[in-house]
């Protein structure tokens, strides 16, 4: 049983760690670029970021598990219940957090950030770095509550990942299925132990928080 | 050299929705000048400097730095932004402390003997025992004093100043003049400094040009423009008299 546990909480950190990453490597220098920039359309791709929020998970797992199945665009990639499935079904759900709460925290301090830079004599990239440091205690926290969006998440990673044990299984898929059986107080110590895996990873965080990039 | 144009602006012209804010104006400044430019609020004069350091690209018309005309493409004319400096009315302490903040004009550039360079602003302007405050709890003085540390440490040869002491006590006022001064005469730099204070274009420059309804209406010694003006408005604004 107890090495149960660690499987399936060294494989939840894996999934949502890496889905939160690959999500963030993308979102947050878009959302950048959204915060500093005006252009044709910004309310309505801000709008439509912002209705992505409350994407159903289900609703995301679905479109992965249509894509990577056999007759799907990418079937031939055999990803279907594989972790790497279940990343991709977080990144879907994490992408559009940290985008649109980064472009908040970069719009809030960018004209005064960005002016300032300039008229200091920063680039165009240094301009962009130093808004990002302003901006980096609303931009870790976008990547926090992607974080959480992604290793609270169930619905997705059940369709794409199928909770096979050993392979695909879980924090919370494993929740689930014990509860079903009836072992709620296993039930509960495994909500226990993904609590207490979010609070170590927004610990690292808040550490990058307060810290800030060198420039 | 005294003398030497440093910045020029020719023939600008500017507008915000539809309504004209700079119209054909032309100035210039020379290096080991003070150049005060006073007029009432909202005719452009902030629109101006931020034309003239390059941040704000104008309708018409160029901007010369050291005779070499200022381009607004290819990241703003880098090479000559970095030769000059705009302090703002409401400067914008970067998350860092006060050492950080001045240190940070030096690093985007990749300067040598920053620690010495540091302390030599934040001397000139008594912010030495505040170095390692965070800058955002600094009051408004002091953080006022830091700007100008930070505008100036990497010895700009044109330093843009944009109401730098409006709000501000007297103490403050009087560090932040007596820093332009330094700086003026040390660095032979050419300082543009736009002030709705009459008071203090009096005191401290020795050009001043009125700007009104777009245009520079007269530029000439100060003692002459609060003294003799040439024209009408000019005699008008300065005796208080101008309605608005």
């Amino acid at each position: 049983m107890a090495s149960d546990i660690v499987h399936v909480t060294l494989l939840s950190i894996f999934v949502s760690v890496s889905a939160t990453l690959l999500a963030s490597v993308m979102a947050v220098p878009l959302g950048t670029i959204m915060g500093l920039r005006k252009f044709r359309g910004k309310e309505v791709v801000k709008t439509m970021t912002y209705t992505l929020y409350g994407f159903p998970p289900v609703v995301a797992g679905l479109l992965i598990y249509l894509m990577l199945s056999r007759q799907g665009p990418l079937g031939s990639l055999n990803l279907l219940f594989t972790p790497t499935a279940m990343v991709l079904a977080q990144m879907v759900l994490v992408f559009p957090i940290v985008t649109g709460l980064t472009m908040s925290s970069v719009s809030e301090v960018a004209k005064d950030a960005k002016e300032t830079a300039m008229t200091l004599g920063a680039s165009r990239w240094q301009t962009a770095k130093t808004v990002l440091n302003e901006a980096r205690i609303g931009v870790i926290s976008a990547v926090m509550v992607g974080f959480g969006r992604a290793i609270a998440e169930v619905g997705a990673v059940i369709i794409v990942g199928g909770n096979i044990k050993w392979h695909t299984r879980v924090l919370t898929t494993a929740i689930v299925l014990e509860t079903r059986r009836g072992n709620f107080e296993y039930a509960l110590m495994l909500g226990a132990i993904l609590l207490s895996v979010a609070l170590l990873v927004f610990f690292v965080l808040k550490r990058y928080q307060d810290k800030g990039v060198k420039m | 050299m005294k003398g030497n144009i440093a910045l020029r602006g020719q023939s600008i012209c500017k507008s915000f929705n539809g309504e004209t804010v700079l119209d054909d104006l032309s100035i210039s400044v020379s290096r080991g000048e003070l150049l005060a430019i006073i007029g009432p609020s909202g005719v452009g004069k902030t629109t101006l400097l931020k034309i003239l350091n390059g941040l704000l690209e104008p309708e018409r018309g160029d901007v010369y730095f050291m005779n070499r005309p200022l381009e607004f493409e290819n990241d703003r004319d880098l090479e000559a932004r970095r030769k000059m400096a705009l302090l703002s009315q409401e400067p914008y302490p970067l998350l860092k402390s006060v050492w950080n903040n001045v240190a940070y004009p030096l690093k985007l550039r990749n300067k040598d003997d920053i620690e010495e360079k540091v302390a030599d602003a934040l001397e000139h302007v008594s912010l030495l025992d505040f170095s390692d405050r965070k800058a955002s709890t600094l009051s408004s003085g002091e953080l006022q004093r830091m700007a100008f540390a930070r505008a100036t440490v990497f010895e700009p040869d044109v330093l843009l100043l944009d109401e730098f002491t409006a709000h501000l006590d007297p103490y403050n006022i009087s560090v932040l003049e007596d820093a332009v001064d330094w700086y003026l005469n040390e660095k032979n730099a050419a300082v543009v400094m736009v002030t709705h204070n009459l008071f203090q274009a009096e005191r401290i420059s020795e050009y001043t040009a009125f700007l009104f309804d777009g245009e520079i209406v007269e530029r000439d010694r100060t003692e002459k423009i609060f003294d003799e003006p040439e024209d009408d408005r000019t005699q008008a604004f300065v005796n208080g008299e101008m309605v608005f």
